[in-house]
């Protein structure tokens, strides 16, 4: 079984995150990098597979130079090789321009299963997967929180938690699936896996190398572009009722909740 | 010059890291309160390869390097010192010696368990007569037949109350077979060996999850060929391997302290007093800037040693520099931090008190201050 699994780099969820001057995007000087956390569990089903069928497991990035780390941290996690699409003409680049990279990538590749994020952690759009087996013209199904390949390799059950009811779809190979969390607990990637992640085969390709052309990509190819990027509001001070006793203090509750918020 | 890790010590940071704070730190509060030995946690650590970051793949390791072990051991200590202990006696001391000293069956019998993680390695020095004056051990060792026979006692050996400890390398005075004047041999001592006691766990102030226990040799028989390195070298052979375990301890100074330093900024954003933040306060801000250096310096000290270690080039120097300055300034700004925090910082349940308790025996085992500003005294010719 050949598993091809997307990786993006978000910023970790734990950065304090500054709006740059152009309003428009991000600062990144001192952002710590990482691999998108729904993409991890892509990495984790794909080696938890791998290790049941066999196969090979490839991991594929896009993005500048330094995606190579988050590439390694796969390799390191137990995956075999490596593509990463960096181009400078790929920067500000939207979801489905990402997704058309992603499938030039991967089109020739042999896979039985693709998995990617649900969504990215950064941008939230949930586009790049569905778009990238749209344009592989192959299943997609999303929201992944069990995978069960069937013992034959040929089919897939795929669960999806829908309003505290589990859907149960079936699908047909290859197909792409989107991971969320609850799939599973991503392993760490250790000592000997790092030390061996150096030596793992990691190929760059261009746009050109791929057979893009670099205009559809960037800023200019954008479909969807972003207008204004705004903080959230800054959350108002809370308050805390005052009273001697509860009885006193679901009282004062009930006025502020009427008078002041007007919301009973 | 170049000031950068490699992408390897960065992933190996980055991981240690994420298994610090999401699997050890929750539970550090609780091993402390318990004194409890937490074996699925060393467990984890073990298959993940940490025991054996700089040991050959040929013997269990990763073929790491000494600068990937010490950025491991900060980030471990961070989650929770007693663990950091645990890797810097089983890596940097035992594995070590081990891998340098050791024969090739020697390695094949001790060094790979070790180095895989599934065992536990310890090492005795220390006396109850013999502190920083090591040199004068009285525990002997005698040849008889093909057995060595040890008689003497061992006192606050890290690890190996540890069911899963499986020697202690200890240090005994022999007599050379000519001559007859007195050495100082090493041994590779199984904790199933006939007369090996473990003694008593000691009550200690922190540090409850590392297990510090006393050590009796009661006519205890071990193989002729355990041995370990040259018989005339056991005493300079330890001091070879301490010498890393002094960059382990400065690593481990630099987690706690950077651990105490996240505890107060975070605090310091959230206490109000006087109608606002505490961290709004200058002389708050001020503590913690000066923390921040300190780490600083420290951290690039020890990062310096490991570096050296590793180019095979002298570092008695940098080494000792990093112990002293790192076990110094870890108490300092343990103390502050349990400033900031005011009463709380007392409180059990607040981790700074537990990094408070942890911080002093930095500056005590693997050689005290004062043993550090002796050597340094010594570099300098003095
Ligand atoms: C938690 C813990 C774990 C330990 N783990 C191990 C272990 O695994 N293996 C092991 O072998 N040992 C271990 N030790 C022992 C540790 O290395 C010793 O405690 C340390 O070397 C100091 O020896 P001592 O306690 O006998 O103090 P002493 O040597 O008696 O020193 C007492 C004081 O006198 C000072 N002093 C001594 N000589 C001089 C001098 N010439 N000039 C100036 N001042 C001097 C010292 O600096 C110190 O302040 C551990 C200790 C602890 C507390």
């Amino acid at each position: 079984m050949n598993i091809v699994v997307c990786i993006k780099q978000v910023p970790d969820t734990e950065t304090q995150i500054k709006i740059a001057s152009d309003n428009k995007s991000i600062v990144t000087d001192d952002i710590k990098w990482v691999m998108n956390p729904y993409d991890e569990f892509g990495v984790e089903e794909a080696l938890r597979l791998k290790e049941k069928f066999g196969g090979e497991v490839t991991v594929v990035g896009l993005g500048p130079k330094r995606v190579t780390e988050s590439l390694r941290t796969a390799l390191a996690m137990g995956a075999d090789k490596a593509v990463l699409i960096t181009d400078d003409a790929l920067e500000g680049s939207d979801s489905l321009a990402v997704a058309k990279a992603l499938a030039a990538a991967i089109k020739d590749l042999e896979y039985d299963l693709i998995f990617t994020g649900q969504r990215g952690v950064d941008d939230d759009m949930g586009v790049a997967g569905a778009s990238l087996a749209e344009l592989l013209g192959i299943p997609h199904v999303a929201l992944a929180v069990k995978v069960e390949v069937a013992e034959d390799g040929k089919s897939v059950k795929v669960h999806r938690p829908v309003e505290g009811q589990t859907l149960v779809i079936e699908s047909g190979l290859p197909v792409l699936i989107t991971a969320q969390k609850g799939l599973n607990e991503p392993r760490y990637a250790s000592l000997p896996g790092i030390m061996k992640a150096k030596k793992k085969p990691l190929d760059e390709k261009s746009l050109s190398d791929l057979g893009l052309d670099s205009a559809q990509f960037g800023q200019e190819g954008r479909k969807v572009k972003v207008l204004e990027l705004t903080p959230p509001p800054e959350r108002a001070a809370g308050k805390i009722v005052e009273g001697e006793t509860p009885q006193e203090k679901a009282a004062e509750l009930a006025r502020l909740l009427h008078e002041e918020a007007k919301v009973i | 010059m170049d000031f950068d890790l490699k992408e390897e010590h960065r992933m190996i940071r980055d991981m240690c890291r994420d298994f610090s704070q999401e699997v050890i730190a929750p539970r550090a509060e609780e091993i402390d309160r318990k004194r409890e030995y937490a074996y699925d946690i060393i467990a984890r650590m073990g298959e993940l390869g940490m025991m054996g970051i700089p040991i050959s793949e040929e013997y269990g390791g990763s073929g790491g390097d000494w600068v990937g072990m010490q950025l491991c051991i900060e980030e471990i200590s961070r989650g929770d010192v007693a663990f950091g202990a645990l890797l810097d006696v089983t890596t940097s001391v035992v594995a070590q010696e081990l891998d340098v000293f050791g024969t090739e069956d020697q390695k094949r019998t001790w060094l790979v368990p070790i180095a895989k993680g599934d065992k536990i390695g310890a090492f005795g020095l220390t006396e109850p007569d013999a502190g920083s004056d090591a040199g004068s051990i009285r525990t002997t060792a005698r040849l008889e037949g093909r057995e060595w026979v040890i008689n003497g006692s061992k006192q606050f050996i890290t690890n190996i109350g540890l069911d899963n400890a499986s020697l202690i390398v200890t240090a005994a005075v022999t007599k050379n077979p000519e001559k007859g004047t007195r050495l100082i041999s090493t041994f590779i001592v199984p904790k199933d060996a006939p007369g090996f006691i473990l003694g008593n766990r000691y009550d200690k102030l922190g540090w409850h999850g590392s297990a510090t226990h006393e050590v009796v040799f009661d006519n205890c028989r071990i193989p002729e060929e355990n041995l370990l390195g040259d018989p005339a070298r056991g005493f300079a052979q330890h001091l070879t391997v301490l010498q890393t375990g002094r960059i382990s301890i400065a690593a481990m100074s630099v987690g706690v302290a950077q651990a105490c330093l996240d505890e107060s900024v975070r605090y310091s954003k959230e206490r109000m007093q006087f109608g606002k933040p505490i961290g709004r306060f200058q002389a708050v801000q001020f503590k913690l800037a000066d923390m921040s250096v300190a780490i600083e310096l420290a951290r690039n000290q020890y990062l310096k040693a490991a570096w050296l270690k590793d180019q095979g080039r002298r570092h008695t120097f940098e080494a000792t520099v990093a112990k002293l300055f790192a076990s110094e300034m870890v108490e300092k700004v343990a103390s502050d931090a349990i400033q900031i925090h005011g009463g709380y910082g007392y409180i059990a349940e607040y981790p700074v008190s537990r990094y408070y308790k942890g911080a002093k025996v930095l500056q005590i085992v693997e050689g005290t201050s004062e043993v550090m500003r002796i050597i340094l005294s010594r570099e300098l010719g003095l």
